[in-house]
């Protein structure tokens, strides 16, 4: 019997051989795949249950889990929630996330490869893990300003420091109150979404950096200027016909400047005065003669069909290949199927304003560890240099007189020398503009630069100019700047 | 060296004859002595989860529940250990403190559980009635092993247990007293309580199979045709067998709960075996129960919905149908939510999943207390059955080892089929996790159990022999 009763305990270990084995499998090797399970409910549930990091405005919280009464321990709660929306985004218990919420939610929520090692801390102590806050590049000044500028346009505002990339403001509108989503109750969520999504004005999209982009009009000239003086190797007195009507080639539809007449007096007109007087026709006549690939080269160079994180990812902006002469002309000055979005236009300034450098646009100096350890430092990065120093030098003071005297105007600060262009941007016949601005100032010392866009035609239609709309807005934020 | 060979030597002699009167290795105070130092480190892991459940769930220690579901089963499991060394001084120390600390921990989790759900106070409290089953059980244990001095008693009433194990079996199908819950029909109801007596109808089967088998073992072993190197047995021989097999077949198709079939009929095919060391019995018993199953699985469709979850639990269809896999997909996002050490007594989210209390038990606890934690709980059941099958080695009648492995076994196959469904290792059946899973019947069922080996360890002791 002895016998039996030994295969029979074989038997019975190799029973238990596969449980331990099953177990292993499951709860040490799948373990992370059964979690990242959409229809995993306890991930959802752990994430709500962990004291999720701060994100933090000159120290202090904009967005913070507070403990609550309720199954999930903790409630987010966002301080001034519509003034920051298009920076924190939103934080649903499963309805998804955006923004920085999105962005960093590895760090915010602890589980981050740098975290790991206050993971396994929290593991032996028992503590419940902690994420870690996030202090953002945003002065809460200069949001405000432009947050108020703005008013209850539909539009977008994005201000960054173009030595550092160190973004100063960004402001979308319309905005929403990010606590709405935030609420423990998934139906009333789930409500609260469906509205924030059927709304017309798309509150949830981050226009600077998201969306549907408009075409940038004029300030797109600041590309095509770059192009002219450095690819195509022309200087700033190089002349260019100067008719009251252009014919666009092998076509019969015509383009007129913005004004109706000539670009100035006189038969020819320079390549400085056609940009700061924002006139289309030279612009238009200067693209056909560089040819297609000067300019697209130049459109790639300052960071056109590329995207990027800020550590929010930038949707790349559109210069799709021109076909034909007619389109390159129209996209000389920024319209047939050229798109932007406020962050690509707010990095034309950056160029111009710092020696022909892009410094990577971001949002976030530093990530810090529950105990105030630095997880993850944020230094200024270099994107991409379209320009040299020579030609930024030159553009500068292109826009500087067209502030000063030209066709942006409405920019102009006492005792500052502030650098600008304008754009009104058609959307088609019939359609509302798209106005835009953007700069920088001071422009021998350069702190800020802006990039305002207002769609629907700010109210006005078809008869609004960047220069009436949203050049007296990126004043404000500039000298929210400046002021401070 | 040349020292140390001597002592081997000298002690290869003295050990030796094995016929000559027994030096007791064991002496039964320091077996008791022993067995009430595990039981009082039992108790106080018990109380200790309890605790930790505590502290876990709701931040705060309650003295009176502590008290309650803590020190409730350390009375009377005390009360065992006491009489024990009255009437089975020579009993296993190891068997009793390690269904103390099963049946603890259980109902630590099953408390757990209780605390997500709102109004389970009093009656109304799972764990609260788990203790009181407890009570029930360890007091059936002890009418068990003071009534019971000799097990051979047993074998005299084997055709009494067959009997006994028929009417168990039959009693959930009759109008009346019979009750369908969660689609098996297992269950009795006699006012508020409800009982499982196939749980109980295992001890049954397994007396009545050690009688039947150690009388008709000649006969099923010795005579057959040999056939590929193996003897098989005749066709009249395979009544017996057959008869088992309709039985599991009728609790796969009338009761619909085939993890019981399974235990019955795994319990039998490995008795007959060890019984009649022919290796064709255990060929015959596999391919009449896959046949079965095979068969049940394209005639059922609630066997084949399992056979489904089981190979595919992930897709969206198993996952949605009406008892698709669910529970089972459920169950495994609470044991990887608990990792390599789990989320910590109270800290998880078992309750997510359906039966928690019960069926799910392991999960529960392998969410909390992570791989680790599962690891010490199946290395206790290992250890238990080690015991048992120690005492199936070591005993001096055969209907005695064969009542041993039959109990050891059915403890052991009961834990696969239940922590390989939830593990997928096997299609998910329902049936108990032995001393963790809230169910009073099987509670009753696995403390009779308990007893039943404490009476052969006693008695293997006590024989003047030694023993290895």
């Amino acid at each position: 019997m002895n016998r039996e009763l030994k295969r029979v305990t074989i038997v019975i270990l190799a029973m238990f051989a596969a449980l331990f084995l099953s177990v292993t499998t499951i709860q040490f090797f799948s373990a992370d795949a059964l979690a990242g399970d959409s229809r995993n409910a306890r991930t959802i549930n752990n994430s709500y249950s962990n004291q999720r990091g701060a994100i933090l405005v000159d120290g202090q919280p904009i967005a913070q889990s507070v403990p609550s009464a309720d199954q999930y321990k903790y409630q987010r709660t966002y301080t001034n929630g519509p003034l920051y929306s298009a920076v924190t985004g939103y934080y649903t218990l499963d309805q998804g996330s955006s923004g920085i919420e999105d962005a960093l939610d590895e760090e915010l929520s602890g589980t981050s490869g740098s975290q790991f090692l206050s993971q396994l801390n929290n593991i032996v102590t028992g503590q419940n893990p902690q994420g870690a806050s996030v202090e953002l590049t945003i002065d809460p000044k200069v949001q405000q300003a432009a947050y108020d500028a703005l008013g209850d346009l539909q539009g977008a505002i994005v201000a960054v420091e173009p030595k550092t990339g160190r973004i100063l403001a960004m402001v979308s509108k319309p905005d929403y109150d990010p606590n709405v989503l935030a609420v423990h109750d998934t139906d009333s969520v789930i409500a609260q979404y469906n509205a924030l999504i059927a709304d017309s004005g798309n509150p949830l999209i981050n226009r600077t950096l998201n969306g549907n982009f408009d075409p940038p009009g004029s300030t797109f000239k600041i590309v095509t200027s770059s192009a002219a003086l450095q690819n195509a190797g022309l200087t700033e007195d190089h002349q260019l016909p100067n008719p009251a009507l252009y014919n666009l080639p092998e076509s019969d539809r015509t383009v007129q400047n913005a004004g109706g007449g000539t670009c100035g007096p006189g038969g020819t007109v320079s390549i400085k005065t056609a940009f700061v007087l924002s006139c289309n026709i030279p612009m238009a006549e200067l693209g056909v003669e560089m040819g297609q690939k000067g300019l697209t080269d130049m459109a790639k160079a300052y960071g056109y069909d590329a995207g990027f994180d800020t550590p929010i990812p930038v949707q790349a902006s559109q210069f799709p290949p021109v076909e034909d002469d007619a389109t390159l002309a129209l996209s000389s000055f920024g319209q047939a199927s050229v798109r932007a979005s406020p962050m690509q236009i707010v990095e034309q300034s950056m160029a111009v304003a710092n020696a022909g450098s892009i410094m990577q646009p971001n949002l976030v100096d530093d990530i810090r560890a529950p105990d105030l350890t630095v997880l993850k430092q944020f230094e200024p990065k270099t994107l991409s240099q379209p320009i040299t120093s020579v030609t930024a030098s030159t553009l500068s003071s292109w826009m500087v007189e067209a502030v000063n005297s030209g066709a942006a105007t409405n920019a102009r600060i006492e005792g500052v020398s502030v650098a600008g262009k304008t754009g009104t941007a058609e959307n088609g016949t019939g359609d509302p503009y798209t106005l835009w601005f953007t700069g920088f100032a001071p422009a021998d010392n350069p702190q800020v630069a802006v990039a305002v866009v207002v769609q629907n035609g700010g109210g006005l239609g078809e008869s609004g100019s960047g220069n009436e709309v949203a050049a007296p807005i990126a004043k404000k934020v500039l000298e929210a700047v400046l002021n401070k | 060296m040349a020292s140390g060979g001597g002592v081997v030597a000298a002690s290869t002699t003295e050990a030796a004859p094995a016929t000559k009167p027994v030096r007791r290795i064991h002496v039964p105070e320091k077996l008791r002595n022993l067995e009430i130092f595990l039981l009082l480190l039992a108790c106080l892991v018990n109380a200790g989860a309890v605790v930790l459940v505590q502290l876990g769930a709701k931040g705060a220690v309650d003295y009176g529940q502590v008290a309650l579901l803590g020190a409730g089963l350390s009375v009377l499991v005390i009360g065992a250990h006491i009489a024990l060394r009255f009437v089975a001084p020579n009993a296993d120390p190891f068997i009793l403190p390690i269904a103390t600390l099963l049946n603890g921990i259980g109902i630590a989790e099953i408390y757990r559980i209780d605390l997500q759900i709102p109004g389970s106070t009093g009656w109304d409290s799972t764990a609260v009635r788990q203790v009181v089953w407890s009570a029930i059980a360890i007091v059936a244990a002890l009418v068990v092993i003071i009534a019971l001095r000799n097990h051979r008693v047993l074998q005299r009433y084997t055709y009494v247990f067959m009997a006994l194990s028929g009417v168990l079996l039959v009693l959930p199908l009759l109008p009346g007293i019979g009750k369908e819950i969660y689609g098996a029909r297992v269950w009795i109801g006699i006012g508020p309580l409800s009982f499982q007596p196939g749980e109980v109808a295992k001890i049954a089967l397994a007396i009545f199979f050690a009688g039947y088998l150690v009388s008709r073992r000649d006969s099923l072993s010795v005579v057959g045709r040999k056939f590929l190197g193996m003897r098989f047995p005749r066709g009249r021989d395979l009544g017996p067998i057959l008869v088992i097999w309709a039985a599991s077949m009728s609790v796969i198709i009338f009761q619909r709960d085939l993890g019981t079939a399974l235990l019955y009929f795994g319990l039998f095919v490995v008795m007959i075996y060890v019984a009649t060391a022919r290796l064709s019995w255990v060929i015959i018993g596999v391919g009449l129960f896959l046949g079965g199953a095979l068969i049940a699985s394209r005639v059922l469709v609630y066997v084949n919905d399992r056979f489904l979850n089981w190979l595919d639990p992930f897709s969206t269809t198993n996952y949605d149908a009406q008892g698709g896999s669910y529970q089972l997909v459920q169950g495994l996002f609470g044991l990887a939510n608990g990792g390599l050490i789990g989320t910590g007594l109270g800290q998880g989210q078992p309750d997510i999943t359906p039966l928690a209390q019960s069926d799910y038990i392991v999960a529960s606890l392998g969410e909390e207390l992570g791989m680790a934690g599962l690891f010490a709980i199946l290395a206790l059941y290992l250890l238990f059955i080690a015991r048992g099958l120690r005492i199936s080695f070591a005993g001096t009648d055969d209907f005695g080892r064969l009542l041993g492995i039959g109990l050891t076994f059915v403890i052991a196959l009961q834990c696969f089929i239940v922590i390989g469904g939830v593990t997928r290792v096997i299609p998910l059946t329902g049936l108990t996790t032995p001393f963790l899973a809230a169910g009073g019947s099987s509670l009753v069922a696995n403390w009779i159990i308990v007893a039943l080996l404490l009476r052969l360890s006693d008695t293997v002791r006590n024989q003047p022999r030694l023993v290895v």
